[in-house]
């Protein structure tokens, strides 16, 4: 086990070093540079300001920096704000993470529910009603859902507020809602499927001819088998949800990750973009490793090593 | 013998009547078991015997009511010492399954749940039908485990499926349905998915604790070989109606339908390894689209006119066993006629 562990972490810091590398260089590659918009910047202050952040190096020069100050966890501070770059992606992190902790831990136990509820009701109205509304949840984009959430429960129905400065936890509510509907939607088929699956497996009828009620029957030897490819996706959908979702956070108003990620970018604020992308890489690694370990705990006939 | 092998009541402990489980399907409703009758008395072995979709596992799983959900009794009795258990509900049925009737499958492969140890899923067996703690059910298990043939039981405890041989599975699997010492082992194909070896060892095993638990087997298989070295009783089966039943000897030594000595014909014995086997003509026959008359008409070499026309009625042979062909009304080779109740 800790001979597997030491190898997917090696090559968790091999992947994240590659994204790094390919990201730097695009990055770079790209024409324009984070103080083209500024105005009145007179050639002299610019280039001291391209001295000051190693900007007149070669790329490979400036990369090779780069990697020998992240060797000490610096990051370098935002090319806009000035700000040390950690400081503000915890912040960030924490918010993406709240919001997004909660719509993940939302999406797995009512998709699970769902699922098991529409393999029991299979062609029946209870599933029926759910297929219907996974399917349209999955169909409808996220910033339609959005807007639409927006619309109904804060305009016309004046449940909650638009926007709101203080934190109170009606501010999420609509956010979670959001970030949650296309991940419930997708686990609650998947576990409709693998219920159904595990229902017409021989050791179902091994567990009912043993006398076991049947409340046990699904609940004990069907869902365990069913949520195995559930923990495949939960994973991955993990490292999305947590990180932060772009359109969410923006209809929302959000000062999360998906949102600096993309200000990072307009901006060409190369060290913040460097910063997230090798955030969010890390955590994409973490979580897949994390999903393969609760695969094994599920399944024992997986063997990790 | 027989004598002492009945309750007092002279009851006995299993009987199927008129027994007729239908599947509802998209092609409409499809008669799996049509009109089964038998007998099974304490401590004997009844064996069913026939092809593919003769009705033989549908038999099986109607008395243990595990069928399919499309599936149901339609009509007949199953009585377990004289009280029809059709009519029972969920609750009563999931305390007739394992503690009074156990079945063991097919393939021991895919029988057990893969994410549970071989101990969690033998005491789950224990713990449903007792009241015993975890511990008690725990040290029942390891002695199960021993009785079936199993070596280091400690260890197999906590061990998962995959990590045993077929033959080993099919052993938990029986050591799964004893261990709470039930009167009837149905055995549905129980070595169809091993290979000879292992297949001679389980039936060797099941004869054993047969002796040693005083339970009646009902073994369902299309090995007529099998059937041979198990069975007290048999019932062959083609089309969801039973052909000809009687004592192992009445079915192998002077059987009275036309597919019995069919299938007897293509069984290679030592006798005649030189001699071609000589197998029944055609395909088993389709369910939904049954014919009028006998079910094995259309493969049948002596097929008449009245085979094609009207449902052989089931006749008792001089011998004291039953059969259901028209060539022996043909012949005259009967004693009387059977109504379907008896």
């Amino acid at each position: 086990m800790s001979k597997y562990l030491i190898k997917r972490i090696l090559l968790a810091i091999l992947s994240v070093f590659v994204i790094l590398l390919i990201t730097f260089f695009a990055m770079n590659a790209v024409p324009g540079g984070p103080f083209n918009s500024e105005k009145a910047t007179t050639p002299a202050v610019r280039a001291v300001l391209m001295e000051r952040f190693n900007l007149d190096k070669p790329v490979w020069q400036q990369f090779l920096i780069y990697i020998r100050n992240l060797t000490r966890f610096d990051f370098g501070v935002s090319l806009k704000t000035g700000r040390e770059i950690s400081g503000t992606l915890s912040t960030c992190f924490a918010v993406s993470a709240k919001i997004g902790g909660i719509a993940a831990f939302v999406a797995v136990i009512i998709g699970v529910i769902l699922g098991a509820i529409a393999a029991l009701f299979r062609n029946r109205w209870p599933d029926r009603l759910i297929i219907f509304f996974t399917t349209l949840f999955t169909a409808m984009p996220s910033f339609v859902f959005a807007t639409l959430l927006l619309m109904v429960f804060c305009i016309q129905l004046g449940l909650l507020p638009v926007f709101s400065t203080e934190a109170s936890a009606s501010k999420y509510v609509l956010p979670v809602i959001a970030l949650a509907a296309y991940p419930t939607a997708y686990i609650t088929r998947l576990t409709k499927t693998s219920m159904l699956d595990a229902l017409s497996q021989d050791y179902i009828r091994t567990a009912r001819a043993k006398g076991v009620t049947t409340r046990k029957v699904i609940f004990k030897h069907a869902l365990r088998n069913a949520l195995i490819p559930v923990i495949t996706y939960v994973g991955p959908m993990l490292a999305y949800i947590l990180t932060g979702s772009l359109v969410v956070e923006n209809i929302f108003n959000i000062g999360g990750l998906g949102k600096q990620f993309v200000q990072s970018i307009t901006n060409r604020d190369y060290p913040m973009i460097m910063a997230t992308t090798i955030f969010l890489a890390v955590i994409m690694v973490l979580m897949n490793l994390l999903s393969d370990i609760m695969y094994k705990v599920v399944d024992p006939r997986i063997k990790l090593d | 013998m027989a004598d002492l092998n009945k309750n007092k009541s002279g009851v006995p402990l299993l009987q199927v009547i008129d027994l007729h489980t239908s599947f509802t399907t998209d092609n409409g409703e499809v008669q799996a078991v049509n009109g089964v009758s038998f007998t099974l008395e304490e401590g004997k072995t009844l064996g069913i015997v026939g092809e593919s979709g003769s009705g033989k596992s549908v038999t099986a799983y109607s008395i243990m009511q595990i069928l399919e959900k499309n599936g149901h009794i339609s009509q007949g009795k199953i009585l377990y010492k004289g009280e029809d258990i059709t009519h029972y509900s969920e609750k009563q049925m999931q305390d007739f399954r394992g503690k009074k009737c156990s079945i063991i499958f097919q393939d021991p492969m895919t029988s057990l749940n893969p994410v549970y140890t071989i101990g969690n899923q033998i005491s789950e067996a224990i713990l449903i039908h007792s009241n015993k703690t975890k511990e008690q059910a725990k040290e029942a298990t390891i002695r199960m485990l021993e009785l079936v043939g199993i070596n280091d039981p400690q260890k197999r405890f906590k061990q998962y499926p995959h990590e045993l041989s077929g033959g080993m599975r099919q052993r938990i699997m029986i050591a799964m349905a004893l261990v709470s010492e039930p009167d009837i082992l149905i055995a549905d194909e129980p070595t169809t998915a091993l290979d000879v070896t292992i297949q001679a060892q389980i039936l060797e095993l099941m004869q054993e604790l047969q002796q040693k638990l005083n339970m009646a087997i009902i073994i369902v298989t299309h090995d007529l070989g099998v059937i041979a070295q198990m069975a007290d009783e048999i019932v062959v089966m083609y089309g969801g109606r039973i052909c000809e039943r009687g004592t192992a000897d009445h079915i192998f030594y002077s059987p009275a339908h036309e597919y019995t000595k069919g299938l007897l014909r293509s069984i290679p014995s030592v006798e005649n390894m030189k001699q071609k086997l000589v197998p029944i003509a055609g395909t088993p026959i389709n369910l939904l689209n049954m014919p009028k008359g006998c079910a094995f008409c259309a493969r049948c070499d002596n097929a008449m006119k009245i085979c094609l026309e009207e449902v052989p009625p089931e006749l008792k042979m001089p011998d004291g066993h039953y059969a259901s062909c028209w060539m022996n009304v043909k012949n005259n080779n009967y004693v009387s006629e059977v109504s379907a109740n008896e």
